[in-house]
């Protein structure tokens, strides 16, 4: 059971996530990365992660997609712009994803990752405080860095958008 | 398969039950917010259909079943049908999570059920919030997908304003939840029994009132209810988003945006103003010996402070004009922000303070 939903949700989100790239229209691209990130969600759901979950899909569906959503509707692009011949550059990186992939399936089974495996936070525990706990105590530090580095990209943001109507005195 | 049949069968139940009820309520809303908005404009609303207009709701629904289904020329059909339904959906998810009534089980045939909560999930807050996010897609690629200016203006203003204002939703929740300690709506209204005093709205050690003041405007203007209610604004975009739509999938987006309302009132009634607790400790039907009954009385309460807050909504409507869509994103970034966070600051300071209250 637990094999065929996992099946599901993987085979969905590599679907979709190729079709993201491949699809012509940007909108439906945009909506195909919808639906990957609910399947993410769902594998989240799957390995006891609600919290993760559902700020997965608050902070990338909910926000961040809805962004991309507001910018390809904008820009209206004309569909044979996206591709700039990148095809190359394409081909080149996936050399190595595609050795890395025959390496995976060559090595036989993965082990599971002793930091974060499935039973140590049983479907009971309550893994909103769990990862409070360990990200506002093991990992502070990198959580500090990780937020003043957003702070500095939105300074930038803003810096770099404020530079055009600046003369104008809006 | 039994057990699980069983579970299964009484969780469609569930779902079957709040459904309809959510459904009543939009047709209960409907008459209500003409009846209202013609009392407070000294109208008399709706009089013609059944007595005192009360079949009106039955007449609306009937006239959009059988209106004519139109597709614009030039639009994207398979998104033009998707959007409804994509506004639709989130809108009713959410009820899930909401509990109607005490926190009982309920024995059936071996089952163990929770009676007045579909699904009383650890993460049931946060899963609403997660949902309300998407009711915006529908909105944005409804405008995009009629293939008209005006939709598609009111589509990106309702991307814009909807994700302005659903980070003040939760960042005005974040203070309950620091004083509940739990994302579940089960506890938090739990944690509000007793006097009235206790709802989070009053609770002691950081009363929660300026968070409640910013969750009622942001959820206002999540819901695209006057006075936020840009993405439809009918003197400059005739009718936003949904200009193009008509018949059934025009009523979709109708009930979406009701079902929206009920839902934000069921969340401040449930986080803010106690959920289904009475203002008092117990309930009358405890007192009278009669406590099998204690739920008639709980979830009465809970449906009373829900039409509190839907009553709002027309109220704001009959009095306030529409801002304009500068007004309303710096008031959501600059007034309203400020103060959620400020409110969790403070929230967090008076319970490190005062751990045990």
């Amino acid at each position: 059971m637990a094999q065929l939903v996992f099946g599901y949700f993987a085979g969905v989100i590599a679907v979709t996530a190729m079709l993201v790239v491949a699809l012509r229209n940007p909108v439906y691209s945009v909506l195909c990365l919808l639906i990957m990130f609910f399947h993410v969600a769902g594998l989240y759901v799957t390995l006891h992660a609600e919290f993760l979950a559902a700020v997965q899909l608050i902070v990338y569906a909910g926000a961040i997609l809805v962004l991309y959503l507001f910018v390809v509707m904008l820009l209206n692009a004309k569909q044979d712009d996206r591709y700039h011949r990148q095809w190359r550059v394409a081909g080149f990186v996936c050399v190595p994803l595609l050795l890395e992939l025959l390496v995976l399936f060559a090595g036989g089974k993965m082990e599971p990752s002793p930091l974060f495996s499935a039973d140590q936070a049983g479907p009971g525990t309550d893994n909103a405080r769990a990862i409070g706990l360990t990200l506002f105590s093991t990992y502070l530090f990198p959580f500090e860095v990780a937020s003043l580095i957003l702070l500095v990209a939105m300074i930038g943001a803003i810096v770099l958008a404020k530079r055009d109507i600046g003369g104008s005195g809006a | 398969m039994t057990e699980l049949g069983l579970r299964f069968f009484l969780s469609l139940t569930q779902i079957a039950v709040v459904v309809v009820i959510v459904i009543v309520t939009v047709l209960i809303l409907t008459l209500a917010e003409r009846k209202v908005l013609g009392w407070m404009q000294d109208r008399m609303g709706p009089m013609e259909v059944g007595p005192y207009g009360i079949l009106q709701p039955f007449a609306d629904a009937i006239k959009l079943f059988f209106k004519e289904d139109i597709v614009p020329a030039g639009a994207n059909k398979f998104l033009f049908t998707a959007a409804p339904l994509l506004a639709l959906i989130p809108a009713f998810i959410g009820f899930a999570v909401i509990p109607w009534g005490p926190d009982w089980t309920v024995e059936f045939n071996g089952t163990i059920i929770k009676p007045f909560v579909i699904s009383d999930i650890n993460i049931g807050i946060l899963y609403i919030l997660a949902f309300a996010s998407l009711g915006a897609y529908g909105i944005i690629l409804g405008g995009w997908a009629s293939n008209s200016k005006y939709s598609l203006l009111g589509g990106l203003r309702s991307a814009a304003q909807v994700i302005s204002y659903e980070l003040n939703v939760g960042l005005a929740i974040i203070g309950v939840i620091i004083l509940a300690g739990s994302l579940s709506l089960v506890k938090i209204t739990n944690a509000q029994s007793g006097w009235f005093w206790h709802w989070y709205l009053f609770a002691f050690p950081a009363p929660q009132i300026f968070a409640f003041v910013v969750y009622v405007i942001s959820s206002v203007a999540e819901t695209n209810r006057v006075p936020f209610d840009l993405p439809e604004a009918e003197s400059e975009l005739v009718a936003g988003f949904f200009t193009e739509y008509s018949g059934l999938r025009f009523a979709f987006f109708y009930l979406a945006e009701y079902a929206n309302m009920i839902l934000v009132s069921c969340i401040a009634a449930a986080m803010f103003l106690g959920g289904w607790n009475a203002p008092y400790p117990g309930t009358i039907f405890d007192l009278l010996g009669l406590p099998s009954l204690a739920w008639i009385e709980n979830t009465m309460w809970f449906a009373a402070k829900t039409y509190f807050f839907l009553f709002l909504f027309f109220w704001l409507r009959a009095t306030l004009p529409r801002l304009r869509y500068d007004q309303l994103m710096r008031f959501g970034w600059k007034v309203m922000l400020p103060i959620a966070l400020a409110n969790i600051v403070v929230t967090s300071i008076a319970v490190y303070l005062f751990p045990n209250s």
